[in-house]
C-alpha cells in the first residue's frame, strides 16, 4: 500500500475528458429540462467512476462498485429517458462493456407456469449482460396477495446475478415512489443490493411548457403566442385532474392538438406554409380539459 | 486420446478468458452462439445435445459464459462445444465451433473389421469408453 502512493499523480480532468463523459453530461443538461436532483446524482456517479478509474491506474485495487439503481417518480418524469442516457454514460466510463439498454417489465421476466420463470428471467439477463437492464414498474414483480406468484422466483434469480455479476450488468429498477418503497420493504435483500436511489421530481408548469416547446420544435411545428398561453393554462388545469403524467400528458395533448390542427387545415382548404406549421390557440383550447366545468367529466377523459 | 474437432483443437485448451474473447468476436460478427455437449465424440456423431436454446440477441460474451459455467456444473465430464451460427443469406451455417470442455479421461476409438456379403470387408470406428 505504501509503495503505491509514491510519485505518481493522476490528472482527473484529463481522464474525464478522455472518457468523453462530459459530452454526455452536457447533453443531459441540455436535453433534459429540470430534474435537478437527478442530474446532480448522475454527475456524482460519473465522478465516482472516474476516480475509481484513476485509482485503478495507480494500482490501488478497490472493491468492485455496485451501481444498481432505483429510479422512482411519477409517470412521465423521464425515468426511461434517463436510463437510456445512463447506459451510455456507464459505457463511456467503461463500467459496462457494451452500453445497450434492455427495457423489460414483469411480463418479460415472470413465466406462466412452474419452471417457466427461471429460463425466461435468465434469458433476459443474458441479453442484458454487458449493458443495462431496465425493469419498468419493478414492484409488479412482487405480488404479496398471491403467495404462489412466480415473481418471487424472478426476484431471487435477479438478486443472485446482481450480486455475483456486478461487472457484467447494471440493473435499474423503476417505478412509482410509494409502491417501490413497499417493494423494498418486502424484499430487504433487494433493497440492500440497490445502492443508488434516485427520485425524479414532478415538473413545474414552467418546465412542462419548456418541454412542450422542445416537443413542438421536434415535430417541425411552432406554437403561436396565443397557443403557448393556452398550453400554459392547459397544463395548470390538467395537473389537477386524475392520471396526470407530466411530460407524457403534454405530449398527448400536443398529439391531439395536431389532429385538430389537421382537421382545421383541411376544412380551410387553401393554406400557406405558415399555417401548416403553426398550432393555434383554438387547437389547444378545444381540449376537453378546458370544457369540463363539471367535476365528474374529467374522470372519463382521464387519458386525454 | 485427445480429440481434435473444430476450431483451435490442435492448440492447448482455451482458458475461460480466451473463450470469452472468441465468443465476443463471434457476437461482433452478428453470429448466434450456442452450447452443445456429448459423451460420444465419434467423428460421425454430429448431433450433440443442446444446452438450452441458441442464444440469439446476445450482446456480450458474459451471457454465454454464465451458461457455460452452468453446463460445466452438470456435464463437467462431457465434451462441451461452443457453436457460432451465421444466419446471413449465403452462409446460414456454423461459422465457428470449438471445444471448451473435455472429460478428464477421454475415450479412444477401436477400428473393427467386419465381413460383409461377397467377401467384402468393412471397417467400423467405435468409441471405446473407460
Amino acid at each position: 500500500m505504501t509503495d503505491t502512493r509514491v510519485v505518481e499523480t493522476v490528472d482527473l480532468q484529463a481522464l474525464l475528458r478522455e472518457s468523453r463523459v462530459a459530452d454526455v453530461l452536457d447533453e443531459l443538461d441540455r436535453d433534459l429540462i429540470g430534474l435537478k436532483p437527478v442530474k446532480t446524482r448522475i454527475r456524482e456517479i460519473a465522478s465516482l467512476l472516474v476516480v475509481e478509474k484513476a485509482r485503478e491506474a495507480l494500482g490501488v485495487a478497490g472493491a468492485p462498485l455496485s451501481l444498481h439503481m432505483c429510479f422512482t417518480g411519477n409517470p412521465g418524469t423521464g425515468k426511461t429517458t434517463v436510463a437510456m442516457r445512463m447506459a451510455e454514460i456507464l459505457h463511456r466510463l467503461g463500467h459496462v462493456r457494451k452500453g445497450h439498454l434492455v427495457a423489460v417489465t414483469r411480463d418479460d421476466l415472470v413465466g406462466q407456469y412452474i419452471g417457466h420463470t427461471a429460463p425466461k428471467t435468465k434469458e433476459v439477463l443474458k441479453k442484458a449482460m454487458g449493458g443495462v437492464l431496465f425493469i419498468d414498474e419493478a414492484y409488479y414483480l412482487y405480488r404479496p396477495e398471491n403467495e404462489r406468484d412466480y415473481g418471487q422466483e424472478a426476484i431471487e434469480i435477479l438478486m443472485q446475478v446482481m450480486e455475483n455479476q456486478r461487472d457484467d450488468l447494471v440493473v435499474i429498477l423503476a417505478g412509482y415512489k410509494s409502491r417501490m418503497d413497499r417493494f423494498f420493504e418486502s424484499n430487504p435483500g433487494m433493497a440492500s443490493r440497490v445502492a443508488h436511489h434516485i427520485d425524479f421530481p414532478d415538473y413545474s408548469d414552467g418546465e412542462l411548457l419548456q418541454i412542450a416547446g422542445r416537443m413542438v420544435a421536434g415535430l417541425g411545428l411552432r406554437l403561436s403566442p396565443d397557443a403557448a398561453r393556452a398550453l400554459g393554462e392547459y397544463v395548470a388545469l390538467r395537473r389537477r385532474q386524475p392520471n396526470f403524467a407530466n411530460a407524457r400528458s403534454v405530449r398527448n395533448a400536443l398529439d391531439r392538438a395536431r389532429l385538430r390542427q389537421a382537421r382545421r387545415l383541411i376544412e380551410a382548404g387553401k393554406v400557406d406554409a405558415q399555417a401548416l406549421t403553426t398550432l393555434e390557440a383554438a387547437d389547444i383550447r378545444a381540449s376537453r380539459v378546458f370544457g369540463s366545468a363539471d367535476p365528474d367529466a374529467p374522470a372519463k377523459e382521464a387519458a386525454c | 486420446m485427445r480429440i481434435t474437432q473444430g476450431t483451435f483443437s490442435f492448440l492447448p485448451d482455451l482458458t475461460d478468458e480466451q473463450v470469452a474473447k472468441q465468443v465476443g468476436y463471434a457476437l461482433s460478427q452478428g453470429w448466434a452462439v450456442s452450447l452443445e455437449h456429448t459423451d460420444d465424440p465419434h467423428p460421425r456423431n454430429v448431433y450433440w445435445e443442446m444446452w438450452g436454446l441458441p442464444m440469439f440477441d446476445l450482446k456480450d460474451a458474459a451471457g454465454l459464459m454464465t451458461e457455460l459455467r452452468e453446463c460445466r456444473k452438470v456435464f463437467g465430464d462431457r465434451y462441451i462445444k461452443v457453436n457460432a451460427f451465421d444466419s446471413t443469406l449465403g452462409f446460414e451455417t456454423m461459422r465457428m465451433s470449438f471445444i471448451v470442455n473435455r472429460p478428464a479421461k477421454e475415450p479412444s476409438f477401436t477400428l473393427r473389421r467386419a465381413d460383409g456379403p461377397g467377401r467384402n470387408v468393412r471397417y467400423e470406428l467405435e468409441t471405446r469408453r473407460g
